[in-house]
């Protein structure tokens, strides 16, 4: 007969490790049903899924995991959790796996995109004088074309502006003519709004890279500057 | 701001929040009527970060009020499971950067079959990894359906969509409602 698994044998850093930072994870509790991994589009990928690598944790596997390129193919959707009947955070349990990658090793476009945010305010690392040349050369563009928006304003960085909108910082460098649309909208509207141009960028890739202390210092920064700058009592989210 | 405890006085809004507020009070003027004979139909697609990640459905709900008033109520057609509990479209935490694309599109793959399922001829996609992965699933899978903006439609219903924004609208709309002098009618 197999010999019985020893638990007082495991030794389960890794897990102890994410449940201190985590308390309220409750990895301990799941029940092995695979509701989780029934509904994500992830398993299988590189011969995963979510059960399987939160039962990877519990066994104290923790170099397969932390090893398994697995970790960035699930996109912590969080659709797991929500149909968990104990509702255990595997999304966070999958961040915790990325931010235990040395942070060189994790995948070079995220962490390009995030080192360029802590930067330049955005992941594409436009500077910020690009950033409003571009804008004033679209807004002029539209003026010019359709005289019911002749009186267009795009303003950055306007003290007292009820709303401060950020946005994707690919639209203004790969595809401009979509602010446009994004304009017209609020101008028919007759919103009162500007553009920081502090962390601007709508996108956060030090989540994805999970570099708490980066994502820490553009939240930060941001904050301060509409707060303290522009003062600000809404901040929009333009996706 | 929640995660880290950054202490601010200012309210965090979606766009989209804001849009079917305007519609709903009337400061933003649209209909569907352009849509009335033509009958092109439209699917959403909820992101993520605005439906199972804020615990409830209020803004994904805006938006389907929003698209439907803008291409018609009998013109959208939801994928199934959708709102909360839809699926991730595999764009989303960095995957588009994260370099598996294999595994990547193998994700997205069922985000394209509930696509494909609705029929619809374009996808609305609010944000902007999920409309640059859907994109990709389009071309990758050989489907033949559109991705747009959410402001582009709007814009599109409003008859203020320029020529010159039209990049991802397919052959039947790129040049609905434009005059032939190339303006704005
Ligand atoms: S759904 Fe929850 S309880 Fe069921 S296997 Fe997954 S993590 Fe465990
Ligand atoms: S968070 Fe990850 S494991 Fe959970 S459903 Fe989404 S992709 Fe799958």
């Amino acid at each position: 007969m197999a010999e019985a698994i020893k638990l007082q044998e495991f030794t389960c850093d890794f897990k102890d490790e994410v449940a201190n930072r985590i308390p309220e994870a409750n990895f301990d509790l799941c029940l092995t049903c695979g509701t989780c991994t029934g509904g994500c589009p992830a398993s299988e990928q590189y011969g995963m899924d979510p059960r399987k690598f939160l039962r990877m944790l519990l066994l104290g596997m923790d170099d397969e995991i932390k090893k398994s390129p697995w970790a960035w193919v699930c996109t912590m959707c969080g659709r797991c959790m929500s149909a968990c009947p104990m509702k255990i955070n595997i999304p966070k349990f999958v961040y915790n796996v990325r931010a235990s990658w040395d942070r060189d090793k994790r995948p070079k476009g995220i962490r390009g995109s995030c080192d360029q945010h802590i930067k330049a305010g955005n992941a594409m690392g436009v500077p910020k004088e690009d950033f409003v040349f571009t804008v004033e050369d679209v807004a002029n563009e539209i003026r010019e074309a359709s005289p019911e928006f002749s009186d267009l304003e795009i303003t950055a960085d306007r003290v007292g502006a009820y709303m401060a909108l950020n946005q994707n910082s690919r639209e203004p460098v790969t595809e401009p003519d979509e602010l446009g649309p994004l304009w017209k909208i609020l101008h028919r509207a007759k919103a009162d709004w500007t553009y920081p141009t502090v962390m601007w960028g709508g996108e956060n890739y030090c989540m994805f890279l999970a570099d708490d202390e980066g994502w820490r210092y553009i939240m930060e920064e941001f904050v301060y500057h509409i707060e303290h700058n522009l003062k600000c009592k809404v901040v929009v989210n333009t996706e | 701001m929640r995660k880290y405890n950054i202490p601010h006085t200012f309210e965090f809004k979606s766009i989209i929040e804001l849009y079917a507020q305007w519609i709903k009070d009337g400061t933003l003027k649209v209909n569907s009527d352009w849509n009335k004979d033509l009958k092109i139909k439209f699917t959403v697609q909820d992101p993520c970060n605005i439906g199972r990640k804020i615990g409830t459905n209020k803004i994904v709900d805006d938006l389907r009020f929003v698209v439907k008033a803008v291409v018609g109520e009998e013109n959208f057609v939801d994928m199934v499971p959708n709102r909360s509990n839809n699926y991730c479209c595999g764009g989303g935490g960095g995957a588009l950067q994260g370099g598996h694309t294999e595994q990547r599109r193998a994700y997205g793959k069922v985000k394209f079959d509930q696509i494909i399922e609705t029929g619809a001829k374009y996808v609305i996609t609010p944000c902007h990894n999920c409309h640059a992965q859907i994109e990709d699933m389009c071309h990758h899978y050989g489907g033949n359906y559109h991705t747009l903006h959410l402001w582009t439609i709007i814009c599109l219903a409003m008859g203020v969509l320029g020529e010159n924004e039209r990049t991802y609208l397919g052959p039947d709309l790129a040049e609905f409602g434009l005059d032939i002098e190339g303006g704005i009618q």
